[in-house]
């Protein structure tokens, strides 16, 4: 795979104020539950508090419960294997995010009631990195466990 | 057009594991093409699927997740010959949908 990393600052810039803009849009009446739509604002969230916040949580903290599997070292970034999971009762949301990645939010998926919180992916990761793994919780906690994934050989595509 | 989603589901002891993997090239608008420009961003955004035209998953994707999106996931309960199907949406407006049965 080819690898070649340019100078991002203009284009960052710009999706800084992009991201400013529609946070504030979003944070007006973006109530989470029955919200279907693409959550645009949390997507192109630069940091894991910025994303964990756009997808209307609040009161983070590190918690047991929430097991995140992934390796210790993953030689090829462009497909990082893990495993996310929780045993406790409701949860609404599970994320996936990767610190340092250009986009930290990875995915977000919706926990129904017909399905187990319980999910295993494959991303990409730019860097060696903090890996999180976040349970958005009904009464609005997000609860979050992280590891450290050492990346040998980096995807620019993050 | 893309290639299909290839879904396998089983169920076992009353729970039901589906893998799916997505066939999508998941660029994400950082990576430089052979002459140096920008490849633009193009990647899965919404995934939804279905069990017995019932939606019980509800996934959003950003450009992290990896070429060729693999996801496993269980489901309380399903039993063999229900009809699974999973349709995403890509940034470019681009959509498939697939379907499966439980085996």
């Amino acid at each position: 795979m080819k690898t070649s990393f340019g100078n991002k600052s203009n284009r960052r810039d710009s999706l800084k104020q992009i991201a400013c803009l529609a946070g504030l849009l979003a944070g007006v009446g973006y109530s989470s539950l029955a919200d279907a739509a693409y959550n645009k604002a949390a997507f192109d969230s630069k940091s894991v508090n910025e994303a964990i916040k756009f997808q209307g949580a609040g009161n983070i903290s590190e918690s047991k419960d929430v097991l995140l599997n992934a390796p210790d070292y993953a030689e090829n970034g462009a497909a990082v294997a893990l495993g996310v999971s929780t045993a406790l009762a409701g949860v609404r949301k599970i994320l996936i995010l990767v610190e340092k990645n250009p986009a930290s939010l990875a995915a977000s998926f919706e926990v129904s009631e017909w399905i187990e919180a319980n999910f295993s992916t494959r991303i990409k990761m730019s860097q060696t990195s903090d890996v999180y793994a976040v349970a958005i919780m009904a009464d609005g906690r997000a609860l979050f466990s992280k590891k450290e994934v050492k990346v040998t050989i980096g995807s620019c595509g993050a | 057009m893309a290639e299909p989603t290839r879904i396998r589901a089983q169920a076992l002891a009353g729970k039901t594991t589906v893998r799916v993997l997505m066939s999508h090239e998941m660029e994400s608008g950082h990576r430089k093409d052979g002459s140096g420009k920008t490849v633009p961003s193009w990647f899965i955004q919404e995934v939804t699927i279905s069990l017995n035209g019932k939606v019980i998953l509800d996934a959003d994707f950003g450009p992290s997740m990896s070429k060729n999106p693999y996801l496993q996931f269980v489901i309380k309960g399903g039993k063999a010959g229900d009809k699974l199907s999973l349709s995403w949406k890509d940034n470019k407006g681009q959509t498939r949908t697939d379907e499966a049965s439980v085996a």
